[in-house]
């Protein structure tokens, strides 16, 4: 099943290819992201990187890295 | 589960145990406190200067003293700089205003082009990292707007993250002695127009002060330095965070093993001679301070 992911820093929207018992820490593998470096949202909630997620969640993956 | 109360999980901390919401807040705020009155960061009756950029971790210093200040009886204000980055300081810039207004903390601004007569945007390509003169020039200004306006203290959102960064940039580049300048406050180099530099946030990964910002709804626009990128501690920066993915606690394990032997690092190079700029009448290590060096070569 394909699930839309949102990744804020790179400003682009995705749909992914996940397998039904899927978790955010998954979604991250997928798309090699560093989960130290970011936070995800599920539904516009933080969430925790053992969330389960599936094809109806709106994620949203935020940059930790700013500088300033 | 929430490991404190059982509700839906945010965080999970380095032991492995989840935080919901309002325990995660509680967490950052308590670790805050704790940092400050281990080390002795803030005193009644002190007035405080913080350094605002409008990023997360200025805005969650300033939200976090603000609300301490009245309980703990001292004076806060901020001061934000302006350097001059096209697409990004104006942005970061108009939210730190923002949040000053609506909760009453009065504001410097201190703008690059009005007291140095030059942009960060106009000398970047001129040899030097626009990291380095950025930082010098900021801590020029920070502790001469913090003096100015009669702080006591001066603090600064910096993190976990940034701290381990220096200090693994001062061992590749072979700098020690500026390890003894590090610290949750200011290290060794003592001058009568220097204000002492604290860290609230110190023992706080980036990370965690993303999620508090999140949960806290600061008005905050997430975005980045333009030159970031190119920047050394950019790539220090990405080393630590392979290293943490794979072992968990490495940054925090830096930072400890750091503080164990900063006391002798300061005792080593306490003696630093800090005299005065014979341009800008400010602190200096030589007869020329750095800020005025890079103002002399740039305008």
């Amino acid at each position: 099943m394909k699930i839309k992911v949102f990744i804020e820093r790179e400003n682009i929207k995705k749909d992914i290819e996940i397998k039904p018992d899927a978790r955010i820490i998954d979604l991250l593998k997928l798309l090699k992201i560093n989960p130290v470096t970011v936070i995800v949202s599920k539904n516009k909630k933080i969430v925790v990187e053992e969330t389960p997620i599936n094809s109806k969640d709106r994620i949203e993956i935020y940059s930790v890295v700013s500088g300033g | 589960m929430c490991k404190i109360c059982s509700e839906r999980p945010v965080y999970v901390g380095l032991d492995g145990k989840n935080y919901c919401k309002n325990c995660f807040m509680e967490y950052v705020e308590d670790k805050i406190f704790k940092t400050i009155s281990k080390y002795k960061l803030i005193e009644r009756g002190d007035k405080v200067a913080v350094g605002l950029s409008g990023g997360k971790d200025s805005m969650t210093c300033l939200y976090i003293l603000d609300k301490l200040s009245s309980k703990y009886k001292f004076d806060i204000f901020a001061i934000l700089i302006n350097e001059g980055i096209e697409n990004y300081r104006e942005i970061t810039a108009k939210d730190a205003k923002k949040f000053c207004k609506k909760n009453k903390i009065k504001l410097i601004e201190f703008s690059f082009d009005k007291n140095f007569h030059l942009t960060l945007d106009k000398i970047k390509d001129k040899g030097i990292s626009p990291c380095t003169n950025c930082g010098i020039l900021r801590r020029y200004a920070l502790n001469k707007a913090a003096r100015e306006n009669k702080a006591t203290k001066l603090a600064t959102g910096h993190n976990l993250d940034d701290e381990a960064q220096s200090l693994l940039m001062n061992e590749f580049k072979g700098n020690v002695s500026f390890s003894a300048k590090l610290g949750p406050r200011t290290g060794v180099l003592m001058h009568s127009k220097f204000i002492p530099r604290i860290k609230p946030l110190y023992f706080l990964t980036e990370k965690e002060i993303l999620v508090y910002s999140k949960l806290r709804d600061l008005p905050i626009t997430y975005i980045e330095c333009p030159n970031s990128h190119d920047s050394f501690r950019n790539e220090i920066g990405k080393v630590l965070n392979e290293l943490e993915v794979k072992y968990p606690g490495t940054k925090h394990s830096i930072i400890s093993s750091f503080l164990n032997i900063l006391p002798d690092l300061q005792n080593k190079y306490q003696h630093t001679k800090i005299g005065t700029c014979s341009i800008c009448g400010e602190p200096a290590a030589k007869d020329i301070c750095r800020a005025c060096e890079i103002l002399e070569l740039n305008t």
